[in-house]
């Protein structure tokens, strides 16, 4: 990396950056997408293969590591990179509290493959707790996803 | 009663409380550490427009924040593992997912200096409910 542009602890923003628009292209809404989607989609993965390994105590930690080409697991962990790389990028150009509950429609998406996948019971709790995410979802993808530094700003939108 | 599954025998609400919370602090350390990477490195879809896939991938993998926020991240994946073996999954997920969101949000505006305004409290305590009630 340019040594100018070296990063201190929680380094400051670039101009460039500051000066970004704070609305979002369709490209990078469907970045959020993918990661709310990829998540919940890799862990499913992971949890229908580990429920096909044979149990694995602490005493043989190397078994760990075969699990790894199990063909369910290895799809889950190929959805959980395509999420983390998506993730980083949406973090580069979108502040972090606008990210997390941008993409907490995944909660949603597991429930929902649940219900309608694995046929499980869906409480009238959990719906309840699926419409308030999505309220939650709704209320801040409205915002902007890029706020200036100093806290003491107005923002219009 | 304030917690929506009934815990395992042998382990009390303060263990579990300290299982959950370990996931919480470190995931928020990891994550805020990733996010400041990030934003120091900068919009990776520029740079990708800019100096190709291969240039975004240098300028992530050049940064020694994003390892130490990957590092957080990892003891973070391991704390929560440790705690599924001990809780029950409804519990442990949902309780460390929600947590994870109000302290990101404190943590993002004292540390990251993100403007979190009140339609971002609202959205992270609407999710925080809504993540509970998904356990119910």
């Amino acid at each position: 990396m340019d040594s100018s542009q070296s990063p201190s602890l929680f380094g400051t923003r670039s101009s460039k950056l500051k000066a970004a628009s704070t609305r979002l292209k369709l490209s990078q809404y469907v970045v959020l997408a993918l990661v709310a989607i990829c998540a919940p989609l890799g862990d499913s993965c992971l949890a229908r293969g580990m429920r096909q390994m044979p149990s694995i105590s602490l005493d043989h930690p190397l078994a760990l590591v075969s699990a790894v080409f199990h063909p369910w697991i290895a799809a889950g962990i190929v959805m959980l990179i395509c999420f983390f790389a998506c993730y980083l990028t949406a973090l580069s150009w979108a502040d972090l509290t606008y990210v997390l509950p941008t993409t907490a429609f995944g909660y949603v998406i597991i429930a929902l493959l649940g219900r309608f996948w694995l046929h499980e019971e869906i409480s009238i709790y959990r719906w309840a707790g699926i419409i308030l995410i999505t309220l939650g979802v709704g209320f801040v993808a409205q915002g902007p996803s890029l706020t200036e530094q100093t806290p003491d700003r107005e923002l219009t939108s | 009663m304030i917690l929506p599954v009934a815990l395992p025998q042998g382990v009390s609400p303060w263990l579990a409380a300290a299982m959950i919370a370990t996931v919480a602090i470190t995931s928020t350390i990891g994550e805020v550490l990733t996010a400041a990477a990030m934003k120091s490195i900068g919009d990776l879809d520029e740079i990708r427009a800019h100096s190709g896939l291969k240039g975004a991938i240098r300028a992530v993998l050049t940064c020694p924040l994003f390892f130490l926020g990957v590092a957080f991240l990892a003891f973070a994946f391991f704390a929560l593992l440790f705690a599924l073996n001990h809780l029950n999954l409804s519990l442990a997920a949902p309780a460390a997912a929600s947590l994870t969101l109000v302290t990101n949000a404190i943590a993002a505006k004292l540390f990251l200096k993100e403007n979190v305004d009140r339609r971002r409290w609202t959205a992270a305590v609407l999710v925080c409910i809504g993540v509970y009630l998904l356990a119910h």
